[in-house]
């Protein structure tokens, strides 16, 4: 690590302020942005903790009937509370152990958009929207592929809205040493429509895979994408399993996602 | 040998809890990390990036001139000290000795692996190191690295270009068997040919490699604190080869050390340069590695790969095993390296079988990779599998049931002792009797259903076993040194009972997880008739303890408890002259029980206590016939290796959609002799089964064509957790006593890294051919992308 400055604001006014200064970066959880600094890859002056914003914090409803989370909500309370969405809250309690689900927030999950994290896939599928300090971000436009994402610098993800699918479920294939997603699917079903969204696997990060949404939207049964073929093409190849493999577990995944769904 | 009442009284046979464990759970653990000694400073190493490269210059000036910085180490600053040898000389089949490069204490000249160290700075704080490091400019012109064992023997760039070869050698073992084993392949009716790998493992103990030096001034004397399995070898290396200092200058201290594997037997560069800086500086130098230090620099494990033919008759009796064998060494000799592929692994090439004919060929290879080295089996796991998977396919072929091939060519009861075909003389075991056990502790006849069952739920089910043996209690020094070993391989304890009658016993074996400060006194006490909690447990520094060797090849209670049997032997027949003085009897008339020495047919005794304050305050004493005190010490060479042996079986679950697999129940019946204490035996099977489980599903070491490490994190290297392993079945009551050591204990903390890799592999193919596919084997680690690529076809 190298040295850097900690400052805790308690309002996200005061956050984005100190967030102005150069080289600060915000701290979510740190369950990502430490392990980076420890081994010198970053190396900001400035860590802004986004921790002791109690607006930030919690999961409500809202009026719209969505559930809403503050963007410095560890893993842990969404799972815990986010009882209105089962498919999230589920998916929730799969990321990483204990530790990380007490720490990691969904800000950080989402703001960092690891190509196999789970959020990314609960957001792209129920069509959440990312509330920042400055405006409103739908998910469709949020994700802009590995590690990439629409946020300007200094921009915080104070919420998360999302619309909650009449059924939905989160399947999650394990990369067996990380323990994150080699592939996820996460599978809601709307009243008009179903929207299929996929981690893990891209190259260029979650994506919706809309073939397989066309299909469950007609018929909501796991036969209905058993022979939906993806290619492996712009499939992640790496010692974990070749793109073709991926590529064939987006398919298993999300056959076993509407089953458990239905 | 376990009585009765063992576990009352605490002694032999007794599962008693492991003493050591409290102070290893409340955190009042002293490891070498946490010691800090006044006025200490830090070392950080400038390590290589690339995997091959000249070093053309390195400049220190902006480091050295950076705050805090106290000295920067080269290379060059080592040329004139020695390297850190090779323990074993190992000649090639032509007779030719064994190509050993110099391994130099920083790199010099050349970097060799992704992770060479190349200089270091020693600095006030770690951070003001690190920040220096960084600082060092190096000028170094990356080379084409020599990664793939295959292109490494064909040619191409060399990893040291003064021997001129990547070959270190060409080992043929038993070189005059060569002809008649080619002879009886040709001749044999049937031939089962397999080509496999057995993966390259990192060890990753949970505590990384630290080292303190200090030095005093005044006496010219040295201490070095390290994460050593063997303080008393390592001080040898350093004194004999590497840097001088005389051994009686030299205090090597190997406090409490969170697990070694193998990995903590060797002697690292890292030990001399904190030597070497707190001599220059006049201050302690400190250094801790991080766990991607631990990665790319930690001897790693296995590595091989191998051609192995199996031939037999049509009725299954085994005519000859020959094996081909490439072994990767890496880019330096780790101190065992060369023993590890040759001795422990050749010689156990013909099983736990009759097989009358074995030849096995290692060629050790040179590449740009980590060192590669002993890790918990070391050797004996490579051979055990290549064995047993040979045979596994084998019996398939012949359509013979696996266990019973394997039964029709055991050695039987009766045969002992054996003389295998490939040079060792096995002194007892009873593989039969192992494989009945296990085959009810593995439920063998309800394996049907339970397919049954797994195919309604649309998994395959398979069933694997597997029958190992392993040559442990290293051994022999005589035998070894016929072999080729540099050093011997005895061991020692000191007995020292005190004037108050309790009794602290120095031991050469060290423990960093095998719970010796527990099972040791179980020993002690057992004899001597007095509480296990009166006798304390001294290992770790050579200050304090007899020259030892160390604890690996699962020889500490073997070798080293034998030594404490040999001296507490002494310790009782000076106890009884004394007693004999005291109670004023013959010698022959004394009588030990129960930790009371009485006169044979009378009720005159005294008890060990009043024996220990005679010795110490010896009032009225034949000061003539005996000397005072009580303390006595034995060497312990043994007279061969033991033979721990065993049967296991496993069942897994193969999702034929992923190609995950899930060990579904495992089983292990082993053969240790005699056990004293069953609660530690069962947890260092335990913890071998995790291991070896790991080893056959999910570890896996990649280097890219570069030489980068592509697993070089738990991010990308898959350490078995909890709910990766079933819940096991161990047995090993009833074992064969070994023959020849006091105890007729053989060593259990290899055996379940060594038995359960083809166990579970055999079981994944059964599972799969089970579901009609055509796959005979599969390249561990069986990962869900492995296993589903295979079923592809
Ligand atoms: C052992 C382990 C296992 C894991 N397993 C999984 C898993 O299975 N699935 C999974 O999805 N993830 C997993 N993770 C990642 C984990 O979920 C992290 O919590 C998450 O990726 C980052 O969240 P954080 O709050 O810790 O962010 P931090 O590490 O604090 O920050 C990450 C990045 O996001 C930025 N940031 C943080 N908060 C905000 C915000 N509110 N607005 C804008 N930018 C922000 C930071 O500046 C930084 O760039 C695992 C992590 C570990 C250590």
């Amino acid at each position: 690590m190298y040295e850097f400055d900690l400052t805790r604001p308690t309002t996200i006014a005061d956050a984005v302020a100190a967030l102005n200064e150069e080289d600060a970066q915000a701290l979510g959880g740190g369950q990502t942005l430490i392990p980076t600094m420890k081994q010198r890859l970053a190396m900001p002056s400035k860590l802004v903790s986004l921790g002791a914003i109690p607006e930030m914090k919690g999961v409500c409803m809202s009026d719209a009937g969505e559930v809403c989370i503050g963007g410095a909500t560890p893993h842990a309370v969404v799972s815990a509370e986010a009882t209105a969405f089962p498919g999230l809250a589920d998916l929730a309690g799969q990321i990483g152990d204990p530790a990380v689900r007490n720490r990691g927030t969904i800000g950080g999950s989402l703001a960092n958009n690891d190509p196999s994290a789970c959020y990314p896939a609960a957001a792209l599928a129920a069509g959440a929207t990312i509330v920042t300090n400055s405006r409103e971000i739908a998910a469709d436009d949020f994700f802009e592929g590995m590690f990439e994402t629409s946020l300007e610098e200094g921009e915080i993800i104070t919420e998360v809205r999302f619309p909650v699918p009449e059924v939905s479920h989160y399947e999650k294939f394990l990369q067996p040493a990380s323990r994150f997603a080699l592939v996820g699917v996460m599978v809601a079903k709307f009243a008009d429509g179903v929207r299929v969204a996929v981690t893990g696997a891209s190259e260029n990060g979650v994506f919706r895979w809309k073939e397989a949404e066309q299909a469950l939207s007609a018929n909501f049964s796991a036969d209905a994408v058993s022979d939906l073929a993806l290619s492996g093409d712009e499939m992640i190849s790496d010692l974990h399993g070749s793109g073709e493999y991926r590529a064939h577990l987006v398919n298993v995944m999300t056959g076993r996602a509407v089953k458990a769904a239905s | 040998m376990p009585k009765d009442n063992a576990d009352e009284k605490g002694g032999i046979g007794a599962a008693t809890t492991r003493r050591e464990d409290f102070r290893f759970l409340t955190g009042a653990g002293q490891y070498t990390d946490d010691i800090t000694l006044q006025g200490q400073t830090h070392a950080v190493f400038a390590r290589s990036d690339v995997a091959n490269g000249v070093i053309k210059s390195i400049d220190t000036s902006t480091a050295m001139g950076m705050p805090g910085v106290l000295a920067i180490f080269t290379g060059e600053d080592f040329v004139d000290v020695g390297g850190n040898p090779a323990g074993w000389l190992i000649n090639s089949r032509d007779g030719e000795p064994m190509k050993e490069p110099k391994r130099p204490v920083l790199a010099h000249g050349k970097v060799r692996h992704v992770g060479d160290a190349y200089a270091a700075v020693i600095a006030e704080t770690k951070q003001q190191a690190q920040d220096a490091v960084e600082a060092i400019e190096a000028d170094i012109e990356e080379l084409p690295a020599v990664i793939d064992m295959a292109s490494a023997v064909a040619g191409g760039g060399l990893v040291h270009d003064e021997i001129e070869t990547n070959v270190c050698f060409d080992w043929g073992w038993i070189e005059d068997n060569r002809a008649a084993t080619d002879a009886a392949i040709k001749a044999a009716p049937h031939v089962t040919t397999l080509e496999l790998v057995n993966n390259r493992l990192v060890p990753n103990a949970m505590e990384p490699r630290a080292s303190i030096a200090d030095y005093n001034a005044g006496t010219d004397e040295y201490t070095l604190y390290t994460t050593s399995q063997n303080p008393h070898l390592t001080r040898l290396l350093i004194s004999a080869f590497v840097l001088g200092i005389p051994e009686n200058k030299l205090r090597v201290v190997a406090p409490d050390v969170g697990g070694g594997f193998g990995s903590k037997i060797y002697h690292y560069g890292e030990e001399a340069l904190v030597l070497a800086a707190a001599k220059k500086l006049k201050r302690p130098v400190k250094w801790t590695a991080s766990r991607s230090e631990a990665f790319l620099t930690d001897a790693h494990g296995r590595d091989h790969v191998t051609k192995i033919e199996l031939a037999c008759e049509k009725d299954g009796t085994f005519i000859a095993f020959r094996t081909e064998t490439m072994a990767n060494v890496g880019a330096y000799l780790s101190n065992f390296s060369t023993a590890t592929p040759t001795f422990l692994h050749g010689t156990l090439m013909a099983g736990n079988y009759t097989v009358p004919n074995v030849y096995v060929n290692v060629k050790a290879v040179f590449t740009n990779t980590a060192p590669v080295d002993a890790y918990r089996g070391a050797g004996r796991p490579e051979a055990t599998y290549s064995i047993e998977r040979v045979i596994d396919m084998c019996a398939r072929e012949l359509g013979i049931d696996p266990i019973e091939l394997r039964r029709k060519n055991f050695v039987k009861p009766d045969q002992y002792p054996f003389a295998s075909a490939a040079g060792l003389e096995y002194d007892s075991g009873n593989y039969d009797a192992q494989m009945d056990k296990l085959e009810a502790l593995i439920d063998r006849d309800g394996f049907a259903a339970r397919r049954a069952e797994s195919e309604k739920n649309g998994k395959l089910r398979g069933l694997g076993v597997n029958a190992y043996i392993e040559a442990c209690g290293i051994a022999p020094s005589n035998l070894v040194g016929i072999l080729g070993s540099r050093v011997g391989l005895y061991d020692a304890a000191t007995v020292r009972v005190n004037a108050t009658g309790n009794l602290s016993v120095m031991v050469g074996a060290h423990s960093h997880g095998q719970g010796h400060e527990t099972a040791f006194p179980q020993v002690v006490a057992d004899m001597l008739g007095v509480d296990p909690a009166s006798i304390d447990i001294v290992h770790g520094d050579t200050a304090k303890i007899p020259f030892g060797m160390g604890t690996y090849g699962s020889r500490s209670l073997a070798v080293c408890g034998s030594a404490v049997v040999r001296a507490t032997e002494k310790i009782i027949a000076k106890a009884k002259k004394i007693a004999a003085h005291m109670l004023e009897a013959a010698e022959g008339d004394i009588e030990l029980s129960d930790g009371q020495f009485s006169v044979a047919g009378t009720d005159k005794s005294v008890s060990f206590g009043e024996v220990a304050l005679k010795a110490y305050i010896p009032h009225q004493f034949p000061i003539e016939d005996i000397e005072p005190g009580l303390e006595e010490t034995a060497f312990y060479d043994p007279a061969n290796f033991t033979y721990p042996s065993g049967a296991y079986a496993c069942e897994v679950e193969v999702d034929p959609e992923t190609g995950k697999v899930t060990v579904e129940r495992f089983a292990a019946a082993d053969d240790f002799g005699n056990i004293i204490n069953p609660m530690i035996v069962t947890g260092q099977v335990h913890g071998g089964l995790g291991q070896g489980i790991g080893q056959a599903l999910i570890e896996q070491t990649a280097y890219d064509e570069s030489g980068q490490l592509l697993s070089a994190s738990y991010m990308d290297y898959a350490m078995p957790r909890a709910d990766d392993l079933p819940f096991y079945q161990v047995d090993h009551s009833d074992g064969t006593p070994c023959t020849h050591n006091p105890l007729g204990v053989k060593g259990c903390g290899e055996a379940g890294a060594i038995g359960s890799p083809p166990t579970v592999v055999n079981a994944v193919v059964d599972a799969i051919q089970s579901g009609g596919m055509d796959v005979t084997h599969v390249d561990m680690p069986l990962t869900p992308a492995r296993v589903w690529n295979a079923m592809q076809g």
